[in-house]
């Protein structure tokens, strides 16, 4: 009996799947989703409303005393998950290959093709800026929202030896240790952002956690995370660091302090900072020369252009290109827009961006584009040639 | 004299129309004209005085208008020669609106102390400046998104002040009594320094062209940068200190009202601008012109005349006053072309570039489509709904154009005109098309549930046109907003990133989407799907403007803001026409379509 009930719920799912009713409100449920995550836009910032609405299976509220999360909307996710389905049954199943359903084929071929891009851009596109002043050059870029601690023995006058560890892992318990490292570091408290002040500017400070380096003389206040677009999160932590005869210090690291806070330890000399995570390239960067136009008797920007030269480790590329609005540089799996300025325009921002499956939107688009110039064109020639006979009691409906 | 109606009424119209494009003399013996013509660099554009003018007085006082206190109306332009040379005098024109009440008693003024209701003389708020600018700067901290009514509106006068202010620091100080004579002075002028110095930096437009011809825009200067040879002022001073000498002579002759002399001088000058700034000056001549033949406002009347003769056709005279609606919609469409191809012409850009022209666009592609529509069906349905949208598109555009000019420039990222032309272009004929679905849907209900005159022909036809639009407006808006997605991936590095104006977009074709659908899905009948055309107009006036006033703080609406309760008063008659729509069929006074 096992084979038959297999077919009835394959046959009940296939119908679920390929029933109009669930498009119309899948189509609906979206709306309603955007619609109320733009509103929230103006409380939790892109950012937030991304993570919140878009990049989830449901959206939770919390229960008012409780602590309680129940989800109470269906997600992006969801919402992609089960439209991806119900288009594929609909265009298997419903759909047959024909001239006159030609314009269909394609739209929702292209729909499907659509939402498989826009998720594996989800999980592929990875999002780094570039700060780069004139005259420098950089073979780095730097992530927006993750950071890392980098611990660099700097003994050897020749060459730096460094060790990143991601935020995520100062995150947990466990002492972290390294085959590089001669010593442990073990996560003491962790907070995704905070605020810094010197102690001495405090009317009654907390006692710090941190024993050595800068943390004894700083104060530290944890705050929510933000998400609004030109605020930033401080990640801030306390480490100890456990050498082989017990411990060396617990030391605060914060992306809010700057200078590398310095350790030794057996005869080596180590520096240590929390720093936005690095993306090392297999070419360099430098920036010959920035340029910030406006209009004149105004302050609006008109035009921003870097001029760079570009170098690969293989000696293969060594040319000079410019970045500027609407020009991207595109090169290594990787594209380059100028996003800004800053220092007096002395530095260039560029906002760098690898996303193996960019170009999977422009082929998904052309197709629906043209999917649907065929269908209603087929419609519009089909209602010009009905229109003289004088039939004109029935719509020019369903495909 | 039934038949000959339509041709009748076209040749007046025809008339009307012509007379306001006949380029108009001066109202007084001053050519006034003539000066308005002048070229100056404003806000990164070159311009005539007249637009100056025109978009000054729009801003501080929502009309182009002014009402001296003996009652005498003052042309724009005379208003700017006033405020240029005579400021005592233009101090005493009511030129500043003030709306709000707590800010009227901040000046210890109430509506009564107005001659013209709500506008202020700069005489009348002196006294209280003091206040004004404390006032303002508790406001500014303030985040722009949680600021009272109130506190904007106390920003936003201070604004408008030191926006006169700054005009008045233009062609010679303010309390120069006679800068032509103090020109010749080098002792005078010395003693005068910090009021030229003023100009130098606070003026806002630059009237002094380059030494040399034809240079670049950023090349021209104000007088402050001429007499003091600021940075720019360079090669060959001699000649812009010609034109400095040329202005005060002419502040002379407006002071004396001696027109004469003003006018053989403003003659002298122009000849030798247009031969060596030829094509600045012809631009600035055709925008000058331009201002005062005001197309959109004729076509507005149009429009509207155009929806009142269908409307009544379908109650009498069906052949004859659906023909001249058409007519009027027809030259009402001709003459809002010209104005759009003369604004890109102006402008060197494709039709929309900010929200004003997005007006324009959106009112022009569904008076288009109706156009089309009607000569498809010819049952002066067409015509009502596109004589409305183009109608309601054109307050809507003069309501936008009092923030400002309205061809301002564009910022770095927006500074791509193939990028307008292809993605703003489309995507604006997409709001268009869904707006005229939605007003179909419109005139399909008033008439069946308040009329009998919605037979079952009509209905089908209606029903069918409104099918195809929103066919028609789902490809332009999904097109569009791939195009838009596109730009933002050459730009940004990301083919989507859910910003509000995005996401408007992309609800539209999803709620097109779900039109088609349902339709398909057989959902819906007739009634269902002109309930969810209505529905259309919610959506897309709310991804027009709602989401642009996000940008101002969601929860920041306050008595002052026309747009906003605006577009909730739209929702309210959209909400209020689905009920009407859902009402059994029995209820209707026309029986048109049977089951919804």
């Amino acid at each position: 009996m096992r084979p038959n009930v297999m077919t009835s719920i394959g046959k009940a799912l296939l119908g679920f799947f390929n029933s109009l009713k669930l498009t119309v409100a899948l189509l609906i449920l979206s709306i309603l989703l955007i619609f109320a995550a733009t509103l929230d836009q103006v409380h939790l910032g892109v950012w937030g409303v991304q993570e919140k609405y878009f990049r989830s299976f449901f959206i939770f509220t919390q229960i008012r005393g409780t602590g309680l999360s129940l989800p109470i909307f269906p997600g992006g996710y969801l919402l992609g998950a089960l439209l991806l389905p119900n288009l594929l049954v609909a265009h298997f199943c419903r759909f047959r290959l024909s001239w006159r359903k030609s314009g269909i084929w394609m739209t929702h071929l292209g729909l499907i093709l659509l939402l498989v891009g826009q998720g594996l851009s989800g999980i592929l596109q990875r999002d780094n800026q570039m700060r780069i002043d004139v005259g420098q050059t950089r073979r780095y870029t730097e992530s927006f929202r993750e950071t890392e601690l980098a611990l660099i023995d700097v003994t050897d006058p020749d060459h730096d030896r460094v060790v990143a560890i991601p935020m995520a892992r100062l995150e947990g318990k466990d002492p972290i240790r390294h085959a590089f490292l001669p010593f442990a570091i073990r996560p003491v408290a962790y907070y995704p952002n905070a605020q810094l002040r010197p102690r001495a500017q405090m009317p009654s400070p907390l006692p710090s956690l941190a024993t050595a380096g800068l943390g004894p003389d700083v104060a530290v206040e944890p705050t929510p995370i933000t998400y609004k677009a030109d605020d930033t999160n401080f990640p801030t932590a306390y480490i100890e660091i456990l050498g082989k005869d017990g411990s060396l210090g617990t030391f605060l690291v914060s992306t809010m302090i700057v200078e590398r806070q310095v350790l030794t330890y057996e005869g080596r000399t180590w520096h240590m900072i929390l720093r936005p995570e690095r993306d090392y390239l297999p070419f360099s960067l430098t920036l010959l020369k920035f340029t910030h136009d406006i209009y004149p008797g105004t302050d609006i920007p008109k035009d921003f252009a870097s001029t760079i030269r570009l170098r690969s480790d293989d000696a293969r590329d060594d040319r000079e290109i410019r970045i500027f609005m609407n020009n991207p540089l595109r090169y290594g799996g990787r594209a380059f827009y100028q996003a800004g300025y800053a220092n007096n325009d002395r530095t260039s921002v560029l906002q760098v961006v690898s996303n193996p499956s960019w170009q999977v939107p422009y082929l998904s688009c052309a197709l629906i584009a043209l999917g649907l110039a065929v269908e209603f064109g087929i419609h519009l020639f089909g209602f010009f040639r009905r229109r003289p006979t004088g039939e004109s009691s029935k719509l020019a409906a369903s495909p | 004299m039934r038949k000959d109606f339509p041709l009748a009424l076209s040749a007046l119209a025809l008339i009307w129309v012509g007379s306001t494009l006949l380029p108009q003399g001066s109202s007084g013996p001053v050519d006034l004209n003539g000066f308005g013509r002048l070229p100056a660099l404003v806000d990164g554009r070159l311009k005539p005085l007249d637009t100056v003018a025109r978009t000054g007085l729009l801003m501080l006082q929502g009309r182009q208008r002014v009402v001296a206190p003996g009652g005498h109306t003052v042309p724009p332009v005379a208003w700017l020669l006033d405020v240029f040379y005579r400021p005592a005098l233009a101090d005493s024109y009511p030129v500043f609106r003030i709306d709000h009440p707590d800010v009227l008693s901040l000046f210890g003024l109430g509506t009564g102390d107005a001659a013209t209701g709500v506008r202020f003389s700069f005489v009348q708020l002196q006294p209280k400046l003091a206040e004004l600018d404390r006032q303002a700067d508790l406001a500014t901290p303030v985040e722009s998104a949680i600021r009272t009514p109130f506190q904007r509106a106390v920003i936003e006068l201070r604004d408008h002040v030191a926006y006169y202010a700054r005009l008045k620091y233009t062609l010679e100080p303010p309390e120069a009594s006679d800068f032509l004579a103090e020109l010749d002075d080098p002792a005078r002028l010395a003693a005068d320094r910090t009021s030229i110095e003023s100009i130098r930096d606070f003026s806002l437009l630059r009237v002094v062209p380059p030494a040399l011809s034809p240079g670049r825009p950023e090349q021209w200067q104000n007088v402050g940068h001429v007499l003091l040879g600021g940075p720019d002022a360079g090669t060959g001073a001699a000649d812009p200190a010609r034109r400095v000498r040329f202005f005060a002579g002419l502040g002379q002759a407006w002071r004396a009202q001696d027109s004469a002399t003003f006018n053989s001088q403003l003659a002298g000058y122009q000849s030798d601008l247009a031969e060596h700034f030829g094509a600045v000056v012809r631009k600035c001549a055709w925008e000058s012109y331009f201002n005062k033949a005001e197309p959109f406002t004729t076509s507005m009347v149009l429009y509207l005349l155009a929806f009142v003769l269908a409307a009544a056709s379908w109650l009498r005279w069906p052949t004859e006053l659906g023909r001249s609606a058409i007519r009027m919609m027809d030259i009402g469409f001709i003459l809002a072309t010209t104005g759009i191809l003369a604004r890109m012409w102006i402008e060197n850009r494709p039709p929309v570039t900010n929200l004003y022209s997005s007006a324009l666009f959106i009112g022009w592609g569904s008076v288009g489509l109706c156009l089309l529509l009607e000569r498809i069906n010819r049952n002066a349905v067409a015509s009502a709904a596109g004589g409305l949208i183009g109608f309601c598109t054109l307050i809507i555009a003069h309501h936008l154009s009092l923030s400002g000019d309205t061809m301002e420039m564009m910022r770095a990222v927006l500074d791509s005109n193939f990028w307008l032309s292809t993605h703003v272009v489309t995507v604006t004929t997409g709001y268009a098309a869904t707006f005229l679905a939605g007003f179909l849907a419109v005139i399909y209900i008033l008439r069946g549930v308040l009329t009998r005159s919605l037979d079952r022909r009509t209905a089908d036809s209606l029903a069918r046109m409104v099918y195809g639009i929103v066919c028609f407006a789902t490809f332009f808006s999904f097109v569009g907003t791939v195009l838009g997605g596109i730009w933002a991936d050459q730009s940004w590095g990301r083919f989507w990133g859910w910003d509000p104006k995005e996401n408007g977009a992309l609800i539209i074709v999803l709620w097109n989407a779900a039109i088609l659908h349902c339709r398909w899905a057989g959902l819906i009948r007739q009634r269902g799907l002109m309930a969810m055309a209505v529905c259309g107009n919610i959506v897309t006036s709310w991804s027009w403007f709602g989401t642009n006033m996000l940008g101002i703080g969601l929860h920041s609406y306050g008595f002052t803001d026309a747009a906003f309760y605006g577009l909730i008063s739209f929702v309210a008659t959209q909400i209020l026409l689905i009920v009407l729509v859902l009402l059994p069929p029995a209820r209707w006074r026309s029986s048109p379509a049977g089951p919804a």
